[in-house]
């Protein structure tokens, strides 16, 4: 509807912002999943690329003004929740 | 015209701190020093960061059903987060991953949270609560 402002507004710059710094947090958290020291800090890395990743599907949907995938980031923080239940459901049994 | 502007001018700036929350967040992880801490970190910084950006997406689309979907996921990451976070930092206490040397405080040391994982009848584990 407003390509025209699309075109000149503040969005030009912000957008390629905001993905450079979820792409800046993405290889963070994925530092910390290469060396944390017990699993558990790489679940909690996992989590956090999935927030990145939600994210990134938002600022995706402003870019390109398609409101489609937002649904996929309900989708994916779904399966974010889950898997990180999962895991530490998986985990609960291992003793140290 | 200018309303759009202002309405652009809005997504950018909550675009761009929710951006900058989820690098804060990933700094936190990175660099602070044991697992309960990096959770502080991802859980509360992240959140907000989350909860920003789908501000933006509502916004940027001002029509009902984005912004009841937008609103359904912010709602949706208050709601779970606490519960994951609160589960992992159990099971991780629960087996053993120690503490930073320097934490002032830890209310569990000593109860049942500290030697058991979870509701199953099983025998404590021995009382090697700081491994590390």
């Amino acid at each position: 509807m407003s390509t025209a402002a699309a075109a000149t507004g503040p969005l030009v710059w912000a957008v390629p912002l905001a993905l450079a710094l979820m792409g800046l947090a993405l290889l963070v958290a994925f530092v910390r999943l290469a060396r944390g020291p017990t699993v558990f800090d790489r679940v909690v890395a996992l989590d956090l690329s999935v927030t990145v990743v939600v994210g990134a599907i938002g600022t995706f949907a402003i870019e390109s003004d398609q409101s489609l995938s937002v649904r996929a980031a309900l989708v994916v923080a779904l399966v974010g929740f889950l898997g990180t239940l999962a895991l530490a459901r998986y985990l609960e049994g291992r003793k140290r | 015209m200018t309303l759009e502007l202002v309405g652009e001018w809005v997504v950018a700036v909550l675009l761009v701190l929710g951006a900058g929350f989820m690098a804060v967040a990933a700094l936190g992880v990175l660099r602070f020093p044991d697992l309960y801490n990096r959770m502080q970190a991802a859980g509360k910084a992240g959140t907000l960061a989350k909860m920003l950006i789908m501000s933006a997406v509502a916004v940027h689309f001002a029509d009902t059903s984005v912004t009841a979907r937008a609103l359904l996921i912010s709602i949706f990451f208050l709601m779970t987060t606490p519960i994951a976070g609160h589960i992992v930092s159990r099971v991780a206490y629960a087996t053993g991953v120690p503490l930073w040397p320097g934490s002032v405080r830890d209310d569990l040391a000593g109860t049942e949270a500290a030697g058991r994982a979870g509701d199953d009848p099983e025998p404590p584990l021995s009382s090697s609560r700081r491994g590390g």
